[in-house]
């Protein structure tokens, strides 16, 4: 089914009142087509995954400035995957140094988008690499 | 990844029949995502959805299924979120069907009623859905009052379903819920507002919201001189069948705060007792739950009939008439009637 519209979910997680990025992303994808749920500020990982789930969400993408990337985006990696969601592809975006990359790679997120990065090439790689559904 | 996947359910691409019956055995059991998965099926409309619905709707019929509709911005989140606070220290099971519009032209969304109620995300017994309404009007989306039914059958005791924000006339969700509640918020008009038609007189139960705003006690008392007046038609006997307005009662309700919200639950829970005790014989269902075992028989029938035009063997006949009536050859009543008879001799051969 390619027909249907690609739906993520959009969340900040932990402690950062910064949302202007995650609205700004959002309302992007809308315009590419995709059906956004946008969770709003200060999520705990728990909360992500849970919605994750209820949504049945093809994607979920974390946007994160407050520097605790490497706590909260494994740990979100992890609960998705022990709700059964090991279909969903997860990405992330904001302030997250290129060392810490591949280290977020290892624990399940397929992509990070850093500052620059435009909302057409979120689109096409969700797009190249969503997994299929019936 | 994926023979965890194929453990768990059947691939993508099985029998629709045999992933239909286990995702509903799963969902019934209390499996989550396997409720999700059987919604994004009957958003999609495929043919999981169709199977799974006809296995889950002889278990349905025990929630209560309440609409909460108004226009945009008057609270009806923050008003859901509230109600789940209630509902949830009452020890009852609360399901959110939120509808956000999809935009006309890239055909996205932004599904942004969660905002208000992720506080609730976590907790087992509480399941929050958004949908994108995907071109239908009237508020909802097309497959809303399927996506109700699963989660009717799965056991949860509360539906709440949230609209679009709506105008004058979005009244769809009135055929789709036992009891319609319309949000206002003050301010929002005079009292020729409140004896227009269309929204308004769909409501069981009128709420104006932001209770704390200055003129949220007179919009209610507008709303109270105007709504309550509807005169009384169908004492009389032989009006019974007559379509009467309803008398809605008016709530003032302050979300953000929870005020007012336990009076709101009372009040759900009275009307619902009311439509339980049959109103005209025994058992009988609600005219609220005929119209809309009519409006979803009725939708479905068009479905099919758009179905059968669109392949062969009907397809070809379909397009001549069509073409016929274009041309002014054939009226378009006599090519509805001729496609009709011609679907009505193919499904008796």
């Amino acid at each position: 089914m390619t027909d249907r519209p690609i739906k993520i979910l959009i969340a900040k997680p932990g402690l950062d009142g910064h949302d202007r990025g995650a609205k700004v992303l959002a309302r992007g994808l809308r315009d590419e087509g995709f059906e956004v749920v946008y969770t709003g500020l200060r999520q705990t990982p728990e909360m992500i995954a849970s919605a994750s789930l209820q949504e049945d969400v093809d994607v979920v993408g974390l946007s994160i400035l407050s520097g605790a990337h490497m706590t909260l985006l494994p740990r979100i990696c992890t609960l998705i995957r022990e709700a059964g969601l090991d279909d969903v592809l997860v990405t992330a975006g904001g302030i997250i140094p290129d060392d810490d990359v591949p280290a977020l790679k290892a624990a399940g997120v397929a992509a990070v988008f850093g500052p620059g990065t435009t909302i057409g090439e979120v689109a096409t790689f969700i797009r190249a690499n969503v997994r299929p559904r019936d | 990844m994926g023979e965890d996947r194929v453990a768990r359910a059947p691939a993508v691409g099985a029998d629709p029949l045999t992933r239909a019956t286990e995702l509903a055995a799963a969902a019934v059991a209390g499996d989550r995502h396997a409720l999700a998965r059987l919604l994004t099926a009957i958003e999609n409309r495929t043919p999981v959805a169709e199977a799974a619905l006809r296995q889950l709707y002889p278990t349905g019929g025990r929630a209560h299924l309440v609409g909460i509709t108004g226009p945009p911005g008057a609270g009806k989140s923050t008003l859901v979120a509230a109600l789940i606070a209630e509902v949830r220290a009452a020890g009852r099971t609360v399901a959110v069907v939120a509808v956000d519009p999809s935009s006309p032209i890239t055909g996205g969304a932004i599904l942004g009623d969660r905002v208000r109620m992720q506080a609730y995300a976590a907790d087992r017994d509480v399941f929050i859905r958004s949908m994108a309404a995907r071109g239908h009007a009237g508020g909802l989306a097309s497959t809303t009052g399927a996506a109700c039914s699963v989660l009717d059958a799965v056991g949860f005791d509360l539906i709440l379903v949230e609209t679009v924000g709506t105008g004058q006339s979005e009244v769809e969700v009135a055929s789709s819920a036992d009891t319609t509640v319309v949000l206002e918020a003050p301010e929002m008009g005079d009292e020729v507002q409140a004896i227009k038609a269309g929204l308004l007189e769909v409501a069981d139960l009128v709420v104006v919201n932001k209770g704390d705003r200055p003129g949220a006690q007179r919009t209610a008392a507008q709303l109270r001189a105007m709504l309550v007046a509807a005169p009384v038609v169908g004492a009389d006997p032989a009006d019974a069948g007559r379509p009467r307005p309803k008398r809605p009662d008016v709530l003032i309700t302050t979300a953000a705060t929870g005020e007012g919200v336990p009076e709101l639950l009372a009040a759900l829970d009275r009307h619902r007792a009311g439509l339980t005790r049959a109103p005209t014989e025994d058992g009988a269902p609600t005219a609220a739950r005929l119209a809309r075992a009519d409006a979803q028989v009725r939708a479905i029938l068009a479905d099919r009939i758009a179905d059968r035009l669109r392949v062969a063997p009907l397809a070809d006949d379909a397009a001549a008439t069509l073409r016929a009536v274009a041309e002014h050859r054939v009226d378009p009543f006599t090519a509805a009637d001729r496609l009709l008879a011609a679907i009505g001799r193919e499904i008796a051969s």
